[in-house]
C-alpha cells in the first residue's frame, strides 16, 4: 500500500476510495504487523471508524479542510481525550487524559482520522525505544534492531505503512533521529512553532513536536495542521505560519549550504559519511553552494544537554505523585510512603536516573555549577548557529554517526546511549528548526541526512528536502516484509 | 565526579523517589558516569556569559487574571486513585 498524504487527500477528492475503506485498510495492517514491530501501545479502532464515517460525510458535502479523512496516529504523550495517554510508563498505564492536546484538537477539526497513539521511550527520554514500559519497537528494515527513539513507534509506523503519516516529539532529536534510523522524513519545528500544551513535559524549555511522513511535501501538510500559535501555551510564538506547500516547487539555485566541520570529523561511520557526500553532491548539481563552516562547541552540546533537560525532566515529573491521577502504591503508611513507592514503582530506570541527576543538579550549593554553567553554554552553542546563519541559509550534516543497532546493544551503558545524539541536540538548545531525510542505506539499514534552518525557516528545510525527493527516491523505499 | 552510595540515597530522598537497597550500586556507578560526562562542561571557561533559559531569550507571556477554565472536578476525579466527597483522599498527615 504505502500512499503518502498527498496521494491520500487526491483519492480521497476524486472520490477513488473513502476515509472509512482506507482506515479500516490501515487498521488491517496494524493488526496484521503490530505484533511484530509493537509500535502502538492502543490502536483506537472505534474511534477511528467514527470519525473516518463523518469525513466521509464531510467530504461528501464538499467542506473538507487540510487532512479530512487522512488516517494519522500519534505518539502517546499528546493527550488525548477519553483514550488513555501512558507516555509509554507504568505510572501513566491508567490514565485516561480529560483533554485534548492542541496538537489533537488541530488535528480532530481539520476532520484527520487517529488509529491510536504509538510507542516510545518512557517520557520521551531515550534514542532507541527500549525504555518502554510497553517493551521494545522492532526497525522495520531489520527487525533485531532498534528504530530509535524516543519517537520509534511513530517513525516504524510510517516505514512500515501501519499509517500514513504520524506526530512526534523531539526534545533532543526523538523525531529526527527515529526518521533516520526507519527511512521516513521527519521535521522539528522552531521552539513555539507547535503548541505545547496537551504534550507530557520533558525539558520545557527543549521539547518541540512535529510530523513524520513518507515525504517532505507530506510533512508540509502535517506542519500546517498543526503549527501556530496558542494562548494555552505560554511559550507559543505569535509569528504567522506561512503556506508551506507554496513554496515547495521553488528551485534551491543559489542556496547556500554549510557543512559543519564538526558534524564529519571523528565519530562518525565512514560508509555513512560517503552517502551523505553522494546526497551533497545532488544538492550541488541542483545550483546549491556548498560550503565548509564551522561550529565550534558541538563537543559541549552532549553534557549541557543533558544537564538542562534531566534539571527540566526532575521538575515536570514532581507532577507524578500519586494523588490525583496515575500509579499509586498498595498500602502507604503514610504521605512520604506514598509518594515515594508510587514513584519508584510507576518510572522505569532510565526516568529515575534522569530525575536523580536533574535533582542533583538543581540541589542547594550545585545550582551554579551544572543548571547555570549548562545555560551559558547554552548561548555559546546558539551563537555559533547565529554565527553560521550569516554566511549560509542552511546548515547540513548526518542526523546519527551510525545505522540503527541492534536491541540491547547499548541498555548497559547510559553514556554510550547519549552519544548517539551528538547531531541532534544542539538543535534543540539553540530552539532551531531541523529535519531528517532518508538519502541511502548501509548494510540494508536507511541513513538519515539533517538541514537545519535559521528561526521560522521551516519552509526553506521543506523546500530543499522536497527538491532533494524530486530527483531521488530514498524517501519511497518500503522494507520488503512490509511492503 | 564521583558519588557515594549515601549521596544516592539523599538525592532519591530529595526526589521522593524509592530506590531498592540493592540497586544504589548500580545507581551509584551510573550516576557518576553521567556525571563525569557533565564534567566536560568545566573544560570551557563561560565567565561573564549569560544564561540562556529560552532558546528565543523570550519571556513568559502573561495573560490578564480571569477564569478562563470550567469547573470539572467530576471529570477529573474520575481517574484519580482515591476519592471521597470531591476530594482527594490520602494517608492521615495532621495526628
Amino acid at each position: 500500500m504505502a500512499l503518502t498524504v498527498t496521494e491520500i487527500r487526491q483519492g480521497l477528492a476524486a472520490g477513488e476510495f473513502s476515509s472509512s475503506e482506507i482506515t479500516r485498510d490501515y487498521l488491517a495492517r496494524i493488526a496484521q504487523h503490530n505484533p511484530a514491530l509493537n509500535c502502538f501501545i492502543s490502536v483506537t479502532e472505534a474511534l477511528a471508524l467514527d470519525q473516518a464515517r463523518a469525513a466521509d460525510e464531510r467530504l461528501a458535502m464538499g467542506n473538507a479542510g487540510l487532512l479530512t479523512g487522512v488516517p494519522i496516529a500519534h505518539k502517546d504523550l499528546f493527550c488525548t481525550d477519553g483514550v488513555r495517554t501512558s507516555c509509554a510508563s507504568r505510572i501513566l498505564d491508567n490514565f485516561i487524559a480529560p483533554y485534548d492536546a492542541t496538537v489533537i484538537e488541530r488535528f480532530r477539526e481539520t476532520g484527520a482520522v487517529m488509529l491510536g497513539k504509538t510507542n516510545m521511550d518512557e517520557f520521551a527520554m531515550g534514542s532507541s525505544n527500549e525504555n518502554s514500559h510497553y517493551g521494545s519497537v522492532a526497525n522495520p528494515w531489520k527487525t533485531t534492531h532498534v528504530p530509535g527513539g524516543s519517537s520509534g513507534g511513530s517513525a516504524a509506523a510510517v516505514a512500515a505503512g501501519l499509517a500514513p503519516a504520524a506526530t512526534g516529539t523531539d526534545t533532543g532529536g526523538s523525531i529526527r533521529q527515529p526518521a533516520a534510523l526507519c527511512g521516513v522524513t521527519g521535521i522539528k519545528p522552531t521552539y513555539g512553532r507547535v503548541s505545547r500544551y496537551g504534550m507530557i513535559a520533558f525539558g520545557s524549555s527543549l521539547d518541540q513536536g512535529g510530523p513524520f511522513a513518507r515525504s517532505a511535501a507530506d510533512c508540509a501538510l502535517l506542519l500546517q495542521a498543526m503549527a501556530g500559535f496558542d494562548a494555552r501555551d505560554s511559550t507559543s510564538s505569535e509569528t504567522p505560519v506561512p503556506d508551506y506547500s507554496a513554496t515547495l516547487d521553488q528551485g534551491i539555485e543559489g542556496l547556500r549550504i554549510g557543512l559543519p566541520k564538526e558534524y564529519f570529523a571523528e565519530g562518525l561511520d565512514s560508509r555513512l559519511a560517503k552517502v551523505i557526500d553522494t546526497a551533497i553532491d545532488e544538492l550541488r548539481r541542483l545550483g546549491a553552494d556548498i560550503r565548509e563552516i564551522s561550529l565550534p562547541n558541538t563537543g559541549l552540546s552532549i553534557p549541557t544537554y543533558y544537564v538542562i533537560a534531566m534539571a527540566e525532566a526532575s521538575s515536570n515529573l514532581s507532577r507524578f505523585d500519586g494523588v490525583r491521577f496515575g500509579h499509586r502504591c498498595a498500602d502507604p503508611v503514610d504521605l512520604e510512603d506514598l509518594y515515594k513507592r508510587s514513584r519508584g514503582e510507576g518510572f522505569g530506570k532510565e526516568v529515575k536516573r534522569r530525575i536523580l541527576i536533574g535533582t542533583y543538579a538543581l540541589s542547594a550549593g550545585y545550582y551554579d555549577a551544572y543548571y547555570l554553567k549548562a545555560q551559558q553554554l547554552r548561548r555559546m552553542i546558539k551563537d555559533d548557529f547565529q554565527a553560521a546563519f550569516d554566511s549560509v541559509d542552511l546548515i547540513l550534516g548526518p542526523t546519527t554517526p551510525e545505522v540503527a543497532f541492534a536491541i540491547g546493544a547499548k541498555t548497559d551503558d547510559p553514556v554510550s546511549m547519549y552519544l548517539q545524539d551528538i547531531y541532534t541536540i544542539s538543535l534543540n538548545l539553540a530552539g532551531l528548526p531541523g529535519m531528517s531525510l532518508p538519502v541511502g542505506f548501509v548494510d540494508g539499514l536507511p541513513v538519515g541526512m539533517q538541514l537545519f534552518a535559521n528561526y521560522f525557516d521551516e519552509a526553506r528545510l521543506l523546500q530543499t528536502a522536497h527538491q532533494y525527493q524530486q530527483v531521488s527516491d530514498w524517501h519511497l523505499q518500503t522494507p520488503e516484509a512490509f511492503s | 565526579m564521583t558519588l557515594k552510595s549515601d549521596d544516592v540515597r539523599s538525592i532519591a530522598h530529595l526526589a521522593r523517589l524509592h530506590i531498592d537497597d540493592d540497586s544504589v550500586d548500580q545507581y551509584v556507578d551510573d550516576l557518576s558516569s553521567i556525571l563525569t560526562l557533565v564534567d566536560q562542561m568545566n573544560l570551557v571557561d563561560s565567565s561573564g556569559v549569560k544564561p540562556l533559559a529560552n532558546p528565543l531569550d523570550a519571556s513568559q507571556r502573561l495573560r490578564v487574571d480571569e477564569v478562563t477554565e470550567s469547573n470539572q472536578r467530576d471529570k477529573f476525579q474520575q481517574i484519580a486513585p482515591d476519592v471521597a466527597d470531591g476530594f482527594y483522599r490520602v494517608p492521615r498527615v495532621i495526628e
